[in-house]
Order: C-alpha cells, then structure tokens, then sequence
C-alpha cells in the first residue's frame, strides 16, 4: 500500500462499494411490479472487508488487476427475506428498498465527506502553509 | 462506475412503467365499447413484466425490467340486455368489454407511484455523483 492509499483509508473502496450496492438496490426497486423477482443485497460490512484484505494481500502489479476486475467479479449477493411474501412470488417492499437505497446513498456521501476533509488535509501537508 | 448504471436500471423502470400507463389508459378508453359477439368484445389487456440484465451495463448487479408486451383478460365479457341498442344481437343483448374501470385506476396509481419512485432514485444518483465530481475541491 502506498502512502496515498493508507491515508484515504479504506474510503475509496467503500465508495466503490456503496455505488455498486445502489445499482443493486436500484435494480430491486426498478422490478418493484416483477412477477417472481426475488429483491437482492449484498453484506456491507464481510464484502468491505473482503476487499480491504484482498487488497492488502496482493502486490502492487497484482493489484492493478484486482482493480480493473472489481467491477465484474460478481460480489455475494444474498436474497432479501421480506416482511410479507407477495401472492405473485415478489420480494420487493418498496418501503425497505427505498429506505436501504436511501441509507445507502447518505453513507456514500458520509465516504466522500471524509474523503474530502482527507484530501484538504494532504493538500495543507503539502503545501506547508 | 455502478453510479452510471442506476440510470440504466431505472431507466428501463421508466420505460416499462410508461408502457403499462399507455395499456390502462387504452383500458380506459374502450372500457365502454360495445359488441354484439362474445368474441368481439374489447378485452383488458395487461403488460406483462420481466426482469433482465441491461447489455449497455458494464458490471451488471442491478436488473432492469423489461416489458414483455400485453396479454389479454381472460375474464368473459359482460352480456347487456339492450334490445332497443343497434349492435344488439337477435335475443337483444350486447355485449361489453370486461374493462374493470375501478381496477384500472388503481394500476393506474400504482404505476404512477413506481415511476415516481424510478425518477426520485435517479435523482439521488445524480446527486452522488455531483458530489464525487467536486471532491477534493475546496
């Protein structure tokens, strides 16, 4: 790791985390009327973790790899166990998706906020006002 | 970036929401048509929905909804005894769509209700992404 990842600390991959789990929460709400669509989350915290000992394991040529098929390696995406099963075998509960997409969205920005205060920070280390 | 993809996902919401409001408003419209055959009546036509994975996605995690094209009520049509009516047939009966109008309002609600929803997860997206743009700048 070098020294600008360590300092963004795991924001980056949890940024790219959350976006990831919002096309996912996207998708459910999007099949809200679906007959048979079971809705789908993936685990936050075991697949952040994952992915901050997976980069932590490889090296930097390695690691570039890793990078570019993050993306399509296909993360553990589990079945939502509803409230209520639908008479037509839908999973989908607006109100939960619409919550979970909603958290979702707020914690992405609680990353970029961070990510922010760590840049300005960089930035005044570097400058040496 | 998964953020690019939620507007291909909802965006297929958008448009398969669009197509089931086009069917009940086509519902609506010949809900009082009148036939003097059985066969000829107008019947209700559903859409019917299936999800997908959108090609245009890089990583697809999210699915899209696709719709499928409509399918018919199978529901008889109603027989009205109107022998004064000139479509009516020899016994005097004409014979009605099975259009259920309240029925159609409220797909109607429903599917304005998830198009709303599909516009407001795309906004949030957008959002996040304005935000991303101006990171790091101070």
């Amino acid at each position: 790791m070098n020294w600008v990842d360590s300092a963004l600390n795991g924001h980056a991959t949890a940024l790219s985390l959350r976006s990831q789990r919002s096309e996912i929460i996207a998708g459910n709400i999007t099949n809200a009327d679906t007959p048979n669509f079971k809705s789908r989350d993936i685990d936050f915290r075991s697949e952040f973790e994952n992915r901050l000992s997976g980069m932590q394991q490889l090296d930097t040529t390695t690691k570039s790899q890793f990078r570019s098929s993050e993306g399509a390696s296909s993360s553990n995406l589990m079945y939502r166990v509803p409230y209520v099963m639908a008479e037509d075998g839908n999973t989908v509960e607006a109100e939960t998706e619409q919550a979970a997409y909603t958290k979702n969205a707020i914690q992405y920005q609680v990353s970029i906020q961070f990510l922010s205060s760590k840049i300005s920070g960089l930035k005044l280390a570097l400058k040496g006002e | 970036m998964s953020l690019m993809n939620v507007f291909d996902v909802t965006k297929t919401g958008l448009v398969a929401q669009t197509s089931r409001l086009n069917l009940i408003a086509e519902n609506i419209a010949n809900a009082d048509v009148e036939s003097s055959t059985p066969e000829g009546a107008y019947r209700a036509q559903y859409p019917m929905f299936r999800a997908f994975f959108n090609e245009e996605q890089i990583s697809a995690q999210g699915q899209g909804v696709r719709y499928e094209g409509p399918v018919d009520d199978t529901r008889a049509p109603r027989a009205l005894f109107d022998p004064g009516n000139p479509k009516a047939n020899a016994e005097g009966y004409v014979f009605m769509s099975n259009v259920n109008t309240v029925e159609e309002m409220s797909n109607m609600m429903s599917a304005s209700r998830s198009y709303q929803t599909n516009v407001e997860v795309m906004n949030t997206a957008k959002q996040l992404l304005m935000r991303t743009l101006t990171l790091g700048q101070v």
